[in-house]
């Protein structure tokens, strides 16, 4: 099973994946945690709902994370595959949940998500990852950390340089 | 110009710090090539035919004459003592040893240069206008709009990974002297009725296997939104540009599958439904204004007495300011353009030399500020009339005052087969047979105004589907052969509405080009009337005529 890293104000841990992967044909488990596809939730939404476990659904890049709306409040998961190092549909699809749907449970990023893509993995709003070159905790945080200036908002909580600038306006007439 | 402050200090040094990690794992063979391949690209660093490539962003062509000297001594301590600057107004440096460009990005960056995102699926250097702030027609400084993109773009967490490399490019005047509609986004700024600013936006320009000219997708954008307005369009071509065909990810494909209207839908809704918090803060944006501010240059007599009696003294110094000079917005003034195209030169190339007289000359003459243009010269955007005597001796001294600016040997050519393992063909020595056969000052200069580009492949980098003349490499069995198309124009002011040029006819092998050229200049010359230039000949009376010339003795090709 591969290692699941979760972020938490500036640090990185392994941790326990609880949730169980449900391919469209396994039956509902009664009890337990459970992800499961797009088309599944859309069908099978109400009976999902209904459960006492924690609810997850896998999105592929070419999914529409706004589909999720209806879900949005009952969701506990929502993971975004990289198919390739290269493909960055997750990153929009990750602020879309954050900043349209306003999701709050746990982002994780699944696929070739790898140490280099850490800062921007969560400066979209990610806050777990399987990282596919298994890759240590210690190192993600180290990747998050190596900026100490952004330049624009995203569905972190970073102030932009522009927003630093109008904080402390004596910062930056130097050079 | 914009002066770089702490934050944008500390930020560059920790990008440097993060690349010379990533070089040194490399170098230790902890990261294979092919691990290691997007992460020096995106720093700028290709791996070329015979040695890396660093490609240095000039964001949006502006330099002072400290950065310009330190890329002097970066050429000549790193590199063959030259560089060589390419239409997207950036310079390559082709000799580069990968365990030297972490010191060499430090160098940079102490002068507020780098090499981010020269390279990659990633938003590239922006481009502005070259005049900008110093020419009359203008409405507001381009670059201040430029700058404020260019932070906004550096590692964008969510635009980082596009399906393919994205051009943005700005003008702030009705001459649109940065060639707009060749860029995935060009915005056109303007004062409307009621006296605000507001940008036309078009989207889906571009060059390469496909050209396509940009159409507008919002006719009035306040300029408070720019961000957001990007924000949604970027966002719209990262969820649905197309990512299976490397030749169809460009954002051009994705408005000419959708339908522009369809298109400008999505993105209309897209950003209507965004919180705006993209948008730049006024303040911020008046920081950045506050560095482009006019110079406080004095006027002067529109008409120089010093510089029109040396002029009558040398026939060399008139033709110069012939060709060479352009108005500016403060009379008694020029913009002074370098032409990098000296006769049998390689188009673009610059020596260490060359860079430091420049460096020179802006601070004495030219308020300390130096242009790379779109066309691979060099200007001084702010000279006084009454220096342009000095200035001009200076550069012909240095070997930087072909009087050429615009005419048949100012021509543009991508590095080629010389240098890059794309290329189908050499694009260098073409350059040079055909400017040495216009080598005659006097008879270049009757010709007029004729703007020749070629590129060694059809990625297009040399701009050739924009030239009056285009000169395509394309390989035949192994062979080098040249496609020549007719007809085409960048936009700029005096060529009329930007267009893609037309295919002339089959082909030509190497030594064929330059005289062909010379056929279709012959051409021109017979058929034109009233001293209009080359691409108005085209416009008026076809491609016959000029097929006619190239292909008449039509020997088996
Ligand atoms: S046009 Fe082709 S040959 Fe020329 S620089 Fe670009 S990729 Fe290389």
């Amino acid at each position: 099973m591969p290692m699941l890293i979760r972020f938490e104000g500036g640090q990185a841990r392994a941790a326990a994946d609880p949730y169980q992967a449900l391919d469209d044909a396994d039956p509902l488990p009664v009890a337990g945690d459970v992800v499961v596809s797009l088309a599944r939730l859309l069908t099978e939404g109400a009976a999902l709902a209904a459960r006492s476990g924690r609810l997850g659904v896998r999105l592929g890049p070419a999914e529409d994370v706004l589909a999720l709306k209806p879900f949005a409040g009952r969701l506990d998961l929502i993971a975004l595959e990289l198919p390739k190092f290269r493909d960055g549909r997750a990153y929009s699809q990750a602020r879309l949940a954050r900043e349209r749907l306003g999701f709050t449970g746990e982002l994780r990023a699944v696929g070739e998500a790898l140490v280099e893509q850490a800062l921007i993995l969560v400066r979209c709003g990610f806050d777990a990852v399987t990282p596919a070159d298994g890759s240590a905790p210690e190192a993600w945080a180290a990747a998050t950390r190596r900026y100490r200036h952004v330049y624009q908002r995203a569905a972190d909580a970073r102030d932009p340089a522009s927003a630093e600038r109008l904080r402390a306006p004596k910062v930056g007439q130097g050079a | 110009m914009y002066r770089q402050d702490d934050i944008d200090a500390a930020f560059l040094a920790d990008r440097t710090a993060e690349f010379r990690g990533q070089v040194m794992r490399r170098l230790a063979g902890e990261l294979t090539e092919e691990q290691f391949k997007p992460l020096r690209l995106i720093n700028g660093l290709y791996l070329q035919l015979h040695a890396y490539m660093l490609r240095i962003a000039i964001p949006y062509g502006t330099l002072n004459p400290t950065q310009l000297r330190t890329l002097a001594r970066i050429a000549r301590d790193y590199d063959r003592g030259y560089g060589h600057f390419t239409t997207r107004t950036n310079l390559q440096l082709h000799w580069i040893r990968l365990a030297d460009a972490p010191d060499i990005l430090d160098e940079l960056a102490q002068v507020g240069l780098h090499a981010i995102q020269t390279s990659g699926n990633v938003v590239r250097n922006i481009t502005a206008d070259p005049y900008a702030g110093a020419s009359a027609d203008e409405i507001d400084d381009s670059r201040v709009w430029a700058e404020a993109i260019r932070q906004w773009s550096t590692l964008h967490p969510e635009f980082s990974y596009l399906p393919r490399k994205f051009k943005i490019a700005v003008t702030a005047s009705p001459a649109d002297r940065a060639a707009t509609r060749i860029y995935d986004i060009g915005l056109r700024l303007y004062r409307d009725a009621e006296g605000e600013l507001a940008f036309e936006v078009g989207v889906g320009g571009g060059l390469g296997r496909t050209p396509h000219l940009g159409a507008t997708i919002r006719q009035r954008l306040p300029v408070r939104h720019l961000m957001s307005y990007l924000q949604a369009i970027l966002r719209v071509y990262n969820l649905h540009g197309r990512r299976d065909n490397l030749h169809k990810a460009r954002i051009k494909i994705l408005v000419a599958q959708l339908g522009i209207e369809a298109f400008a839908r999505e993105v209309d809704a897209e950003w209507e439904a965004s919180d705006k918090a993209a948008d730049l803060p006024l303040d911020e944006l008046a920081r950045i204004r506050a560095g482009f501010l006019p110079q406080g240059l004095t006027p002067l007599p529109a008409v120089s007495r010093r510089l029109e009696a040396a002029k009558a003294d040398s026939r060399a110094l008139a033709r110069f300011a012939r060709r060479n000079l352009a108005p500016h917005k403060v009379p008694g003034h020029a913009i002074v353009h370098i032409s990098l195209k000296a006769i049998g030169a390689t188009p673009g190339d610059c020596s260490a030399e060359q860079m430091e007289t420049v460096a020179s000359l802006a601070e004495r003459y030219s308020q300390s500020e130096v242009r790379v243009a779109y066309d691979q010269n060099l200007i001084l955007p702010h000279v006084r009339l009454d220096d342009v005597p000095e200035v001009f001796a200076g550069l012909e001294a240095a070997g930087l005052a072909t009087p050429n600016i615009g005419l048949v040997s100012d021509i543009i050519a991508c590095p080629g087969l010389d240098y890059c393992a794309l290329a189908n063909a050499r694009a260098i020595p073409i350059a040079q047979e055909i400017a040495r056969r216009f080598s005659d000052p006097v008879e270049a200069e009757a010709v007029g105004e004729l703007k020749i580009k070629i590129s060694g492949c059809i990625n297009a980098c040399g701009h050739h589907h924009v030239g009056h003349i285009g000169i395509l490499g394309v390989d035949k069995k192994g062979e080098e052969f040249y496609q020549l198309t007719l007809g085409g124009s960048g936009g700029a002011p005096g060529e009329g509405e930007a267009a893609i040029g037309q295919i002339l006819g089959p082909a030509l092998p190497f030594a064929r080009v330059a005289p062909a050229v010379g056929d279709l200049v012959a051409a021109y010359l017979a058929a034109r009337q009233d001293g209009e230039s080359f691409i108005d000949t085209v416009r008026r009376a076809g491609l016959a005529p000029f097929k006619a010339a190239v292909y008449a003795d039509a020997h088996p090709l």
